[in-house]
């Protein structure tokens, strides 16, 4: 790995979304208003309480996911990718880059919508919101990870877009939000078990109820860290020097 | 230590069941300019990309610099402009080439001096993506400048340029070959053809001639290169 390379790349990606002031907003207002929104849906701060915390990882998760499997696939369709393949430039470094910049825009997005969960919309955490943060955040590298990867498989901005409901959504439905983990059919919970959004939103839920930090906390979130590892180095085997 | 660029034997690519090149052989002279010349489709990109290595080939030996085509060591010392313009849409001309200067590692300074070789002087802080189709081309060329790469290969890199323009891209790469960069561009204007040192005449996958544009005048007794490649055409049906 080579820091400059990376440190360049993330910058050139941080610049590309300074000139696209839209998407920066949308990227960092969007799941605030939906938690708003939610909060005024439920109607009680007791409901969105419990709600909440998962959501603040679900959102991150699933908009760095889109954002990044559409910017990627452009990277791949047009011929910069190829230009860049021919350049000093290693395939880790280029993914590393995108995971610096991405992350930089994720911890933003988690500031802002946990700032407004905690101070307006009543949100009460027993644990440390600093733990919060950084599990907020890693799952938003887990979609930027998860995005790179699927990247490789759409050839077209429509089916990237389409991977969002293939591979999020599922993710979604089977973390414990909508219904306890362990009250779900076996072949269900397993398939929940596979997922790494699971172990993300127990560890935000731990993080709610209470302020320990024990082994559970620590082995969910190295699993989702695990994962995001994971699917950084396959996104990395998709990358090809040489193509047909 | 080779006098030749570029060096390829028997090389052979396929897409799908269709074979793209067809046992290609030729060498690039250090320090040439070397035009590429045939009809659209013809294989011109598919053995520039061959050349940098990023073309997965089914046989046949491409050496570049004296390494095999692809090596890591060959990465710098090689700029590489795509047919389809590559620069990011949604950076600044000046933004886009800091970029790539980074991952070349192109010393302080050079990003204005490309800047002013390919003459985008007054579009330097204009998105890449509100260029017109001239300007965008000259903007990546720009980035395969960066660094003052050893071999050039530019796929089509004058496309779209009004003649004056062209005139002064003709006359920085026999500028940047007399100082010893090789150079080896894609066009499918003959009228370009005379500008080159070498050229090599391409048609369905393989390599018509491999000469000078004396030679080839000569050989084919024409002065018109255009005629020249349509000669040479009809004898290889001929034969």
């Amino acid at each position: 790995m080579n820091v400059r390379f990376a440190s360049a790349t993330a910058r050139r990606i941080v610049t590309q979304l300074r000139h696209d002031r839209r998407t920066v907003a949308m990227m960092i207002l969007v799941p605030s208003l939906l938690l708003i929104l939610l909060r005024y849906v439920f109607n009680s701060e007791q409901a969105f309480s419990a709600a909440a915390p998962a959501l603040l990882a679900v959102f991150p998760f699933a908009i760095m996911f889109i954002v990044t499997s559409i910017t990627t696939l452009r990277e791949r369709t047009t011929a910069t990718l190829e230009r860049l393949m021919t350049l000093p430039i290693g395939k880790l470094d280029l993914l590393v880059g995108y995971m610096i910049a991405f992350g930089l825009v994720a911890i933003v997005q988690v500031l802002v919508a946990a700032a407004i969960s905690l101070t307006w919309l009543g949100l009460e955490i027993t644990g440390s919101v600093w733990m919060l943060l950084v599990i907020a955040v890693l799952d938003a590298l887990l979609g930027t990870a998860l995005g790179l990867l699927a990247s490789a498989f759409a050839r077209t901005e429509f089916q990237a877009v389409q991977f969002m409901p293939a591979i999020v959504m599922p993710q979604v439905l089977l973390c414990g939000l909508f219904a306890p983990r362990d009250s779900m059919t076996p072949a269900l919970e397993w398939l929940s078990n596979v997922m790494p959004l699971s172990y993300a939103v127990d560890a935000l839920d731990s993080v709610t109820r209470s302020a320990e930090i024990d082994g559970t906390l620590v082995r969910n979130l190295l699993i989702v860290a695990g994962c995001v590892v994971l699917a950084l180095v396959l996104g990395s085997a998709t990358l090809r020097r040489r193509t047909p | 230590m080779t006098n030749y660029a570029i060096s390829v034997s028997g090389l052979r690519v396929r897409r799908g069941p269709r074979e793209v090149l067809r046992d290609v052989s030729f060498s690039v002279p250090v320090g040439s300019v070397t035009g590429l010349l045939g009809p659209s489709g013809c294989g011109k990109t598919t053995l520039m990309r061959s050349v940098v290595g990023v073309q997965i080939v089914a046989g046949g030996e491409v050496t570049v610099l004296g390494e095999p085509a692809g090596s890591p060591r060959l990465r710098d010392r090689i700029g590489y402009a795509t047919q389809n313009p590559s620069v990011y849409a949604d950076l600044t001309v000046r933004e886009s080439l800091r970029y790539f200067a980074a991952i070349v590692r192109a010393p302080r300074g050079d990003v204005d001096r490309v800047i002013g070789e390919v003459g985008l002087g007054t579009h330097a802080d204009h998105l890449v993506g509100e260029l017109s189709g001239g300007q965008l081309s000259r903007a990546s060329l720009a980035v395969a400048l960066l660094g003052r790469p050893r071999l050039l290969v530019l796929d089509e890199p004058t496309v779209g340029l009004d003649p004056v323009l062209r005139e002064e891209l003709w006359d920085l790469f026999g500028r940047l070959a007399g100082q010893g960069v090789t150079l080896l561009i894609s066009s499918h204007v003959m009228d370009e053809a005379a500008r080159c040192g070498r050229l090599l005449l391409m048609r369905e996958g393989r390599i018509l001639a491999d000469d000078t544009p004396d030679a080839l005048r000569a050989r084919t007794g024409t002065d018109d290169l255009e005629q020249a490649f349509l000669r040479l055409v009809r004898e290889e049906e001929a034969s």
